[in-house]
């Protein structure tokens, strides 16, 4: 077996912190677009969040986009090149809360892209607020008394949300808590992008991912949150799959 | 038979979509609002006949973030809507303007504040030329008064937003998207040479990846160059693209400020006050940003006042006394709300001003 | 300068074919290269009760394209004339459909010519029509414009979609202006 630099990804240090997830996540999503031979094809979107600079850590092209607003910007793209690859990456806070509405009308319309979701439960980039995916008890900067105990309602299942729509191809939720996770993510996102050259429609991927630094855990503890606390609300597998495999 | 004629009868609306087809734009996106529903109704339809793609978005947020998009591919592309929707487009214009992105944007203005009403108004003429969205940029602003003028100046449109990489705003009213009038649909011919677009994003092959990007964190790729580069943009604007009309200016003793369709009813007004036989005057901006201020200032040496008419509480004014330097007076006449003038109270208005 | 341009007001209840008749008028001055602007109701204005439509036509340009006071108008239901009979300028003419209209016009400065047109229209055959009996009555009349740059318009609105409607609507038109001639006579 030959381990060598993804040619995918920029040979640089990134802003993450130790434990966090995006770099894994990054490093799957280059190791797919290498794989499928189409890095130069491809079009990203960066989000705002955590991932907002994407572009000095992805080598392809990149269009750093409105807070939520890439399922939209991504729609414009690949409909004007089809021939091209389209991928969002998204937070939970730009995907779900802010940017729901462009995911579930991207998602409804069925747009041939794929939306790479890194659910991390809570705002990382401002600093440890609650996030739309925050769990029922999880304290955060703007719920102090664990989230759940000021209206602030239960954590919106965007999988299950998304699995409502007719319009919609794959959606599977999976983990990068662990090495066995990491490869069926690695799987996950390779179909989600496969799905969209082969013309099927709209694929998405949720990671569940770490964020130590926010919820105030050791990157070890933070692993064992997302195996335990998370998975148990958030359960891993596949929400739709239009192919039936 | 009948005599065979080169024009056809247009609403607005649909003439700022045959041009702006005429001039290339392959990608419209857009939402329901009266009264500009034509645009993306028509759009619907004729798009798909010349090979663009029309998508009605699930809100004007979206449909402005799907031009960054479009624009990012270096295609022609336009949205529309009125005023609670251009409020909701500003996020997005923001955008596009630090990403120098060129695109049109088409405001149908309605009454307003808030859901108004869907009579014709110019109360959104601060949102368009002051900015209305976040941040030190400017918007391109066309303001036409005729339905020739409005298929003209669409086409032109996407020439200045291409040459400058500028969100280009044409700024109508409802009464120029719904009234119908004849229009010849001329052929687009580019009225400047157009820069090579080497910065569109369509995968890297055979090339350094490319990012559009607006954010500029840290010292090395500072905003403030970034600011310093826009701000010798909009100075260049400003000094090469000053478009306005005078009407009957030569020997006029009061001149009559007005844009868009105010500035065309004002025209009869003229005519009616010239039969009385005063010396009155029009000084029409096309350009609202940029505003021909040397216009002004050469007016307000020869003329005794200024007159300004608009549909609105009164916003163009601020910028008249501006570009008059306040050496002449500056009376006003203008409701906000959904009001328009007519030839008669206009007169009414110059008869009252005039002599005092 | 006023005097030379016909500012036409049509009015009724939406599916009258209002916006219809404003529209034949508009590109019939398109054929014969004439100045013209049209406005119509929109939006809520046209939602459940009356719509209407205006035309500037004219030799020279139109600066103003509304009309504030009417001097020619096309009458359809009796609301539209409560609304419109005192917008209407002295000297001016009006276009009554008799049919819905059960009362009398009270200015007697105007000429009013009334006209039977839903009737005519039931008789025709199709009451929908009703519209361009009136505008053949309105045409002839008035001599605005010719009936060959009507009848031609007429052909190009119907031409795409409802081609088999042509006949009936020149018949109409054809009926109209019967009808106005016998009340010259």
């Amino acid at each position: 077996m030959n381990f060598c630099r993804t040619e995918s990804l920029i040979d640089t240090v990134t802003h993450y912190c130790p434990g966090c997830g995006h770099g894994i996540i990054h490093r799957l999503v280059a190791e797919v677009l290498d794989e499928l031979g189409v890095r130069e094809k491809t079009i990203a979107t960066a989000p705002v969040g955590c991932a907002v600079l994407f572009y000095n850590y992805m080598k392809c092209d990149i269009i750093e986009c409105a807070h939520g607003r890439s399922p939209a910007v991504a729609t414009a793209i690949k409909r004007l090149l089809p021939e091209n690859v389209v991928f969002t990456y998204q937070g939970d806070g730009d995907l779900a809360a802010i940017g729901m509405a462009e995911t579930i009308h991207a998602a409804n319309r069925g747009e041939n892209i794929t939306v790479i979701f890194v659910n991390n439960a809570i705002y990382g980039m401002t600093g440890g607020q609650m996030a739309p995916t925050t769990l029922l008890g999880q304290m955060s900067t703007t719920t102090e008394a664990g989230r759940g105990n000021n209206q602030e309602g239960p954590p919106i299942k965007v999988c299950e949300l998304l699995s409502m729509l007719d319009g919609v191809t794959y959606l599977e939720r999976v983990a990068v808590n662990d090495a066995k996770n990491v490869i069926k993510t690695k799987k996950a996102i390779r179909k989600g992008f496969l799905n969209q050259i082969e013309g099927r429609g709209f694929s998405m991927v949720e990671v569940l991912s770490m964020c130590p630094t926010d919820w105030k855990v050791s990157p070890l503890k933070a692993a064992e949150f997302v195996n335990i606390d998370m998975k148990s609300v958030f359960p891993l597998g596949v929400y739709k799959d239009e192919d039936g495999q | 038979m009948s005599k065979v004629s080169k024009k056809v009868l247009l609403k607005g609306n649909e003439v700022m979509v045959e041009a702006a087809l005429s001039a290339g734009c392959r990608f419209f996106a857009g939402y329901p609002i009266t009264p500009q529903n034509e645009v993306p109704e028509c759009m619907s339809r004729r798009m798909p006949e010349v090979g663009g793609v029309f998508v009605q978005a699930e809100s004007e947020v979206a449909a402005i973030n799907m031009i960054f998009g479009a624009s990012a591919t270096g295609t022609r592309c336009m949205t529309s809507s009125s005023s609670p929707g251009i409020s909701l487009k500003q996020e997005g214009i923001s955008y596009i303007a630090a990403g120098e992105l060129p695109c049109v944007i088409a405001n149908v203005q309605r009454g307003g504040p808030g859901l108004g009403n869907i009579r014709a108004s110019q109360g959104d003429y601060f949102q368009a030329v002051k900015g209305g969205g976040h941040g030190d940029y400017k918007l391109i602003v066309l303001a036409p008064s005729t339905l020739p003028e409005l298929y003209e100046l669409t086409q032109n449109a996407f020439d200045y937003s291409d040459y400058y990489r500028n969100p280009v705003m044409i700024l109508g009213d409802g009464i120029l998207g719904q009234m119908a009038e004849p229009v010849e649909l001329k052929e687009y011919k580019p009225i400047v040479t157009l820069p090579e677009k080497d910065w569109i994003l369509d995968g890297c092959e055979g090339r350094d990846p490319r990012v559009i990007k607006t954010l500029y964190l840290y010292p090395s790729d500072s905003l403030a160059v970034h600011n310093a580069h826009l701000k010798k943009k909009y100075e260049q604007i400003a000094s090469e693209l000053e478009l306005f009309e005078e009407y009957k200016t030569e020997d006029c003793e009061l001149v009559i400020a007005a844009y868009g369709m105010t500035a065309r009813i004002a025209k009869a007004a003229i005519r009616l006050a010239r039969d009385k036989g005063m010396k009155v005057g029009l000084l029409r901006p096309i350009s609202l940003w940029p505003l021909a201020n040397s216009a002004f200032m050469r007016l307000a040496e020869t003329a005794k006042k200024f007159l300004v008419v608009e549909m609105s509480n009164g916003q163009f004014i601020e910028d008249v006394r501006l570009a008059t330097e306040c050496s002449v007076p500056v009376e006003f006449f203008g409701y906000g709300g959904g009001w328009y003038p007519t030839p008669e109270n206009i007169l009414e208005r110059i008869e009252k001003v005039y002599t005092l | 300068m006023a005097s030379k341009q016909a500012k036409i007001v049509i009015a009724g209840f939406g599916g009258q074919g209002i916006v219809l008749a404003g529209n034949i008028i508009a590109r019939a001055c398109v054929k014969e290269d004439k100045h013209v602007a049209g406005m119509v109701s929109y939006g809520a204005e046209m939602r459940g009760g009356t719509a209407n439509a205006t035309v500037i036509v004219s030799d020279e340009e139109i600066a103003s394209p509304f009309v504030e006071k009417p001097n020619m108008a096309i009458i359809l239901n009796q609301p539209s004339l409560d609304k419109f009979e005192d917008r209407i300028v002295s000297g001016g003419l009006v276009v009554v459909n008799s049919t819905l209209v059960m009362r009398d016009v009270v200015r007697k400065d105007i000429e009013v010519v009334k006209v039977d047109a839903l009737e005519i229209a039931k008789w025709l055959g199709n009451a929908r029509v009703a519209n361009v009996v009136a505008l053949g009555a309105f045409i002839s009349k008035t001599g605005i414009l010719k009936m060959e740059s009507i009848a031609s318009a007429i052909e190009d609105l119907f031409a795409r979609k409802k081609a088999a409607l042509i006949a009936i609507n020149k018949k109409a038109l054809q009926e109209g202006m019967k009808v106005a001639s016998r009340l010259e006579s």
